[in-house]
């Protein structure tokens, strides 16, 4: 094995194009790993059928001794989030896998026989499909007790969500609710911010081609934590260092699976070769399509995405920022190299109003 | 698509904190809506909104209240007020900077002093002004050495801050930083216990060889040089630490803040070394102070009106305040400077506003990228306009090839 850089591809490789920023096909081998390096390896989180059980946070928690803390990141305090059945909040220093939990929900907009407001006029209506005059009818007397659930009824095209079908989704009355559920994790990003931050070494790129910290090389500096553009890393604070997902690296190395895949009942975690999943996810992806899950979407599987692609990537049923997700992550270093140029002209500035100052009149 | 209707009703309905605001939902809603390619909550299709229980409501009312505030931002920027987006219960998408407060904001001010006082130093080494080089050098050694004070501090680990040094990575500038750091505050450290020792009695008798290189003015002067070699970029890797992060308001203005954190450096250097220095050697702090306050105050315009909504947290808040005092003091210290810098009171204080100015600054830059971590409108809304953008000119493009 040549020498493992520490640092992202980036100056390290020899492509001048995609080292800080662009689709890396071999990030492994860019960074310093013989070409006979393991496939690189990811998680493909399918959301549509996660059941929001948290077995993948509580075996990740066992299988990596970490300790408890709140919805804040709190260490050893045990409180409620007060927002949903999620209280674990966010991902943390203590917190690896984060099962997010969105209540949404949404008016009927059709007739359906078995539900009711058969008499409504405005939905006898609008049953032909188009919204045509009818959609002014929502101030109608029959809605008078309407509050705005009813109102919003004729907001929805109905022909459009006749053809929306939701896995996740129950009816009650004239409301439909549906839950998300999103197992969040490190997303292992081809140009992760964190790798190409750090200062002392501490987070290296493993030939898995995943990011892992050195907690015996980390210094706690804390520059990884407001560089990740997900807000994944973060310092524990009675500890001082640093600590996120390692993708159970000490489990890879034995070959066996990360403890969260191994644990999800559903296979909504799914732990493999890159390459595979993203083929996978795009056959599931098309499947959902084809079903009529309008809203269903790959996140982090585009390799020409802000971080080069996930190495860690989902199907979400709804906007990435609905999960607490970055809708456009890009990592930070790829505007380095102008704020260094600009540094360089900020510091010749300096020393040249400096030097300048003594010239001319003594005084 | 959208019916007539859809606009009011549906942000009535789905966020109870806009329709209070009493902005136009159309206005707000129209460049969220209608991207190409997606299909949010008010989308056609979806449908989906959040079921917010009371306390959530309660916590989104709270934030808007404080802020949504317009600021003093310019009028007809359609980015900034109050922005229509969806987010996790609220919460954060981006982690704030762990940096301990105060110590990193005074690490950016006195590496700041401290790098244009190294400067200034070396020079009037050279132009006759022992008074100013020796003012200027003990500035300099005093502010490298607490600096590093501060940032080992800072460490969640300190007794491994030499980990600092093990790799070189030009893409942290934390590691880059270190390599600046280390060597000028060795320099500078040793340039100026070399002005104090030169004072001390036992070494001005002395004949010892020690004692008369300790008086050499040839040392003196090299390690000066080399220490003021490293004072530029002192001043200016401070700004991109803060930049080269996911931190919203630190990483826009980018391009920018080394401007401001080098002019605040020279405001700083210049106007501590005019409180301490004769007024008839400190000409040259003096208008260097006046030239970098100045940098200081047009840079930082810039910043905090050229990013549309990721600029409004150098407006309000905590922030707000801290910066709008900054400006007076380092308005008023530099006409002070430049008025009455020639007279020994009036050097004094305006040095003294000028340092406090270049404080305050920092203090506010540092506070106004904490506040932009921890509110995910700033997350959401530029990445938004960000892909709506990129959608509209794909689109264009795709016009124009047919």
């Amino acid at each position: 094995m040549t020498s493992i850089s520490s640092a992202s591809p980036a100056f390290t490789g020899n492509d001048p194009e995609n080292r800080l920023f662009g689709p890396l096909p071999d990030v492994t081998g860019e960074a310093g790993y013989e070409d006979d390096h393991p496939a690189r390896v990811g998680f493909f989180t399918d959301t549509s059928v996660c059941i929001g059980c948290k077995a993948c946070e509580v075996a990740c928690k066992e299988w990596n001794t970490l300790p408890m803390d709140d919805a804040d990141g709190n260490r050893d305090a045990m409180g409620l989030s007060g927002m949903s059945y999620d209280n674990t909040g966010m991902l943390g220093a203590n917190s690896w896998r984060h099962v997010a939990f969105v209540e949404q929900s949404r008016a009927v907009d059709l007739p359906m026989p078995s539900i009711g407001l058969p008499a409504a006029p405005g939905q006898g209506t609008d049953g032909g499909g188009g919204c045509g005059g009818s959609c002014g009818s929502a101030e109608s007397p029959s809605h008078g007790a309407a509050d705005g659930t009813t109102v919003a009824q004729h907001d929805v095209l109905n022909a459009q969500a006749l053809s929306s079908f939701d896995p996740q989704t129950s009816q009650s009355a004239d409301r439909e609710i549906r839950w998300l559920m999103s197992s969040d994790v490190c997303k292992h990003c081809t140009h992760a911010g964190c790798l190409d931050v750090c200062p002392t070494g501490a987070l290296f790129r493993t030939e898995f081609g995943t990011v892992v910290v050195q907690d015996d090389i980390c210094n706690g500096c804390g520059y990884c934590v407001p560089a990740c553009p997900y807000g994944v890393i973060d310092q524990r604070k009675d500890d001082g260092r640093v600590f996120k997902c390692t993708m159970c690296y000490d489990r890879l190395t034995d070959g066996l699976q990360p403890a969260c895949a191994t644990a999800c009942p559903t296979q909504s975690i799914q732990f493999g070769d890159l390459e595979e999943l993203q083929a996978r996810a795009d056959a599931r992806l098309a499947t959902l399509q084809g079903q009529g899950v309008e809203t269903a979407r790959l996140y982090g599987r585009d390799t020409d995405d802000g971080v080069g692609g996930a190495g860690a990537f989902f199907l979400l049923l709804d906007e990435p920022e609905v999960y607490g997700l970055p809708p456009d992550p890009v990592v930070t270093t790829r505007d380095l190299p102008s704020m260094w140029r600009h540094a360089a002209g900020a510091a010749a500035m300096l020393v040249g109003i400096a030097v300048t100052s003594f010239l001319g009149r003594r005084r | 698509m959208t019916g007539p209707q859809h606009g009011p009703e549906v942000t009535q309905e789905q966020s109870p904190g806009l329709s209070e605001t009493g902005v136009p939902a159309e206005a707000v809603d129209a460049p969220l809506d209608h991207r190409p390619g997606t299909s949010g909550v008010a989308t056609p299709g979806g449908g989906w909104r959040k079921a917010d229980g009371p306390s959530a409501l309660k916590r989104e009312k709270r934030k808007r209240k404080g802020g949504g505030r317009r600021g003093g931002a310019r009028d007809g920027d359609p980015t900034v007020g109050d922005a229509d987006f969806q987010s996790y219960y609220g919460r954060q998408i981006v982690k704030s900077a762990v940096w301990k407060t105060p110590d990193v904001p005074l690490y950016l001010f006195l590496g700041g002093a401290a790098g244009s006082a190294s400067v200034l130093g070396a020079m009037a080494e050279f132009t006759d002004r022992p008074a100013l080089a020796r003012t200027a050098h003990l500035i300099a050694g005093g502010g490298a050495i607490a600096s590093v004070g501060f940032l080992i501090h800072d460490l969640g680990r300190p007794e491994r801050f030499l980990h600092m040094l093990r790799v070189f990575k030009p893409t942290s500038p934390l590691s880059v930083g270190s390599y600046i750091l280390s060597p000028f505050s060795a320099f500078t450290g040793a340039t100026a216990a070399l002005h104090l020792l030169g004072q001390v009695p036992a070494v001005r008798g002395s004949s010892g060889w020690v004692p008369r290189l300790v008086r050499s003015v040839g040392l003196r002067r090299t390690v000066g040089v080399a220490g003021a070699a490293f004072g530029g970029p002192m001043a200016a890797y401070t700004a991109v630490l803060l930049a080269n992060t996911a931190t919203p308001s630190w990483h826009e203005p980018g391009d920018q803040l080394p401007f401001v954190f080098t002019g605040s450096g020279l405001a700083a250097g210049g106007g501590l070394s005019m409180v301490f220095t004769p007024v008839d050697q400190a000409g040259p702090a003096r208008k260097a102070a006046v030239v970098g306050a100045a940098v200081e105050l047009v840079a930082m315009h810039k910043v905090e009106h050229d990013h549309g909504i990721v600029s409004e947290p150098f407006h309000i808040g905590r922030a707000g305040t801290l910066l709008r005092l900054a400006k007076a003091c380092t308005a008023t210290g530099a006409v002070g400077a430049a008025v009455l810098g020639g007279r020994r009171w009036g050097a004094v204080a305006s040095g003294v506003l000028l340092a406090a100015g270049s404080a305050l600054t920092r203090f506010g830059v540092f506070d106004a990228g904490m506040a932009s971590s921890k509110d995910p409108k700033y997350v959401v809304v530029p990445q938004r306009a960000r892909m709506a953008a990129r959608a509209e000119a794909a689109a264009a493009e795709a016009a124009a090839a047919s």
